[in-house]
């Protein structure tokens, strides 16, 4: 017979067993061993072709080379706001990373992200990015501690066909907001698909409409002194809105779905059941990787502005070390964020080998961005890759002859994501209620807005 | 006066001492379940006790804020918004979804052939895995003229109706999908307990004279008491944490029209890619967890007699 206490020792050594187990189980704090040689994770996108995994290796092999003592895993990542909120909350983020413009600043306030700062001050290239792409990646205190390597400005999409088939000419897209507004109604009337088409979930709905609002003039918050004031009721957002509000209940020109999210509006679009949609300049590739469009069907050009101030909501992406590396694995994911993600942007070579290994992922080569560091940069690049380029450039002729002159502004700089998401149930009340007041739905939603600044 | 039956002593103490005569075995095969239970489920209860009053990214250190959380999601009108909503769709859910699954299961019954196909068509959507499933209605609910359930109603010159883009079609048109995602496990445990009612009552009844509605009313409903009132508070839990349909369908839109309280308590923790709120997230869960738990109880307090006579 067993005594009550032999239980409960039981017990103890059971769970001190456990205890035990999950103890050997932790990381050891720094990866570098007596060797001094240093060991990084760093993220791959997932899903990649048994091709595009080898080239990827390829690219491991050739920095290895550069740097013997620097030990480089792959780790399947790719952004998605939840996952990427569950992953920052459990650590478990590879060590090198990326993730969107919106985030960048807010992440740096919260000490979510390493402080790489020292690192990128000793990059060559540290003091010529442009200066309102590096912005999202910049704290306070104006110390770069996030690497852009990507940037865009927002867009709008038109899929060719349908303005063929509605008698629109598709070499000459709208150029005014009352000719988007034209366009979508002719558009709708004569293909029955929807003429133009918002995103409305996941914060996404925020985002376009303070994409509108930004080239009507508005701007959604303002600098206070350290504090920022919420704008969301500006006069651009105002406009933008009612703008909306006539295209869906006057003309009828917005399709029947109005629960759009990014993924679903890009595969919608490649279906060829949307006119014109806004989202960033560089969608093509998705679109043509996930959602397989034609082409031929595909056309881009450059946001309307309109009004004093009017500029285009800028965006891109950054590469972030985890908050858990130490010393020696933020300097080589400094290294790998280098040779990765920036040689191909300022050298031939690694140009060409970013196109090559595009190709082989049958990924498209040659979609328009904005330059990271300057035009002059850009232009170089491209003219490396050119016998690569296999998008439809003559397409989006109207995007590249004017996107690089117009005024790129930055989001909003602080919780920006809660700004979005405030403004989503705005646009979706304008779109399901035939009634919705713009002016009390901005009101309301300013309000929102600031309790979340005055939060903190 | 003696309430309860009188159990020897003897009786009372064997049980015991059998427990205590095997403890060793006993202790053993709990642990597996002991810690299973105690790493997945009792620890992650007891860190979402303490992170409800703490201010934490997960990241940096956490910091003790008290009742703030507490606070906070009181305070928010979007808690008020998904209570109303929660509420609807129990509601809803209830008056719709409770009755039909208990209807097919006496017709069902009462089929004499056949019985196991129909059996099987019921319980099919269950079967469906739930994503597949609210996709294949998002299909049926476009709120195009095109749309299935639109082309439908326009043979009968009805429609086209918005569905989900549509503040007060959204809830509803869940409620359908979720009522004919779960009627077939509801289905097959009263199609079980109809089995167990005796055949003689319907005997006696018809001998009596009565029609198919009053067997149903006299005997069937009253011989299922007890499965209609287990059924009926797992639904009501169930239906108070609805997330699945509103996160999937609508995202908790068309303007917050959708929104539960399990979607509040997500947009909370992950509606930011930033790592959001995971102390209000906590706080709303315990909230949300502590009123069920006195639901339960009073649920049983109120239907103990009626499930005892």
């Amino acid at each position: 017979m067993m005594s009550i206490r032999s239980t409960t020792a039981l017990t103890i050594a059971g769970l001190a067993g456990l205890g035990l187990l999950t103890a050997c189980g932790g990381d050891s704090d720094s990866d570098e061993g007596a060797s001094g040689k240093v060991s990084i994770t760093v993220a791959s996108d997932a899903g990649l072709t048994p091709e595009a995994i080898s080239s990827y290796d390829q690219q491991i092999a050739t920095f290895r080379k550069k740097y013997p003592n620097i030990e480089v895993k792959r780790e399947e990542y790719t952004w998605t706001g939840p996952t990427f909120a569950a992953k920052l909350a459990g650590g478990t983020l590879p060590d090198v990373f990326t993730l969107p413009f919106t985030d960048g600043r807010t992440l740096i306030a919260r000490r979510q992200v390493a402080d790489i700062s020292d690192e990128i001050s000793k990059l060559p290239y540290a003091n010529s990015f442009n200066p309102n792409v590096v912005a999202a990646g910049k704290s306070d205190d104006g110390s770069v501690e996030l690497v852009p390597i990507a940037a865009y400005g927002q867009a709008l999409h038109y899929n060719r066909a349908l303005f063929e088939e509605a008698g629109l000419d598709p070499d000459k897209p709208p150029t005014t907001w009352a000719e988007i507004r034209s366009a979508a109604d002719q558009i709708a009337e004569k293909t029955g698909q929807a003429g133009y088409a918002v995103m409305t979930k996941g914060n996404t709905g925020g985002w376009i409409l303070s994409t509108e609002a930004y080239a009507m003039g508005g701007r959604m918050t303002q600098a206070n002194g350290d504090e920022q004031k919420a704008t969301v009721d500006n006069a651009g957002a105002k406009e933008a809105l009612r703008l909306v509000q006539d295209m869906r209940w006057q003309d009828d020109s917005m399709g029947s779905n109005f629960g759009y999210d990014w993924n679903g509006i890009n595969q919608a679009f490649a279906a060829g059941k949307i006119g014109m949609f806004v989202t960033g300049g560089g969608t093509y590739d998705n679109l043509v990787s996930q959602n397989e469009i034609k082409p031929d069907d595909y056309g881009l050009t450059v946001l309307p502005l309109e009004g004093a101030d009017a500029g285009v909501l800028g965006g891109g992406t950054l590469a972030a070390v985890s908050v858990k590396a130490d010393d020696a694995e933020k300097a080589a994911a400094v290294k790998w964020i280098d040779f990765f993600y920036m040689q191909k942007l300022i050298t031939q070579e690694g140009a060409v080998r970013d196109a090559q290994n595009r190709q082989t992922d049958k990924q498209p080569v040659g979609t328009p961005q904005l330059p990271v560091f300057d035009q002059a940069t850009e232009q170089k690049r491209l003219e490396w890759i050119k016998s690569y380029v296999d998008v439809p450039l003559e397409q989006m002729t109207n995007y590249t002859s004017a996107a690089f002159q117009q005024p790129l502004v930055p989001e909003p700089p602080v919780a920006t994501q809660d700004l979005y998401a405030a403004l989503d149930p705005v646009v979706q009340k304008v779109l399901t209620d035939r009634n919705a007041n713009v002016d009390e739905l901005l009101s309301q939603a300013n309000s929102e807005v600031q309790n979340v600044l005055d939060r903190g | 006066m003696i309430d309860r039956p009188v159990v020897p002593a003897t009786a009372r103490k064997v049980p015991a001492r059998k427990v205590r005569g095997n403890g060793l075995a006993t202790v053993v095969f709990l642990l597996p379940m002991l810690v299973a239970f105690g790493v997945f489920s009792w620890f992650p209860i007891g860190r979402a006790l303490v992170m409800s009053v703490q201010q934490t990214n997960l990241v940096t250190p956490a910091t003790f804020v008290g009742v703030d959380n507490y606070v906070y999601v009181l305070h928010d009108p979007d808690l008020w918004t998904a209570i109303r909503n929660t509420g609807y769709f129990a509601g809803l859910a209830l008056v719709f979804g409770y009755p039909i699954p208990l209807l097919l299961a006496v017709l069902m019954s009462e089929v004499r052939r056949w019985r196991g196909v129909y059996t099987a068509l019921a319980y099919l959507p269950v079967v469906v895995p739930p994503v597949v499933a609210v996709l294949l209605w998002k299909f049926f609910y476009d709120g195009g003229p095109t749309g299935v359930f639109n082309t439908v109603l326009g043979w009968i010159g009805l429609g086209p109706y918005p569905w989900l883009n549509s503040s007060s079609l959204a809830m509803p048109s869940l409620v359908l999908e979720a009522t004919w995602a779960a009627a077939g496990g509801t289905v097959i445990i009263y199609l079980a307990a109809l089995t167990a009612v005796p055949p003689e009552l319907y005997d006696a009844a018809e001998v009596d004279g009565a029609s198919i509605r009053q067997k149903v009313w006299h005997v069937t409903l009253p011989q299922l008491r007890g499965v209609l009132l287990v059924t009926m508070i797992l639904q009501l839990i169930g239906t108070a944490q609805v997330f699945l349909e509103p996160y999937l369908f609508t995202g908790g839109g068309p303007s917050k029209a959708t929104l539960t309280l399990l979607l509040l308590v997500y947009d909370y923790a992950f509606g930011s890619s930033l790592s959001g709120d995971f102390g209000a997230a906590t706080a709303l869960s315990v909230m949300l967890a502590v009123v069920l738990a006195l639901l339960s109880a009073l649920y049983y307090r109120l239907t103990r007699s009626w499930s005892q006579s």
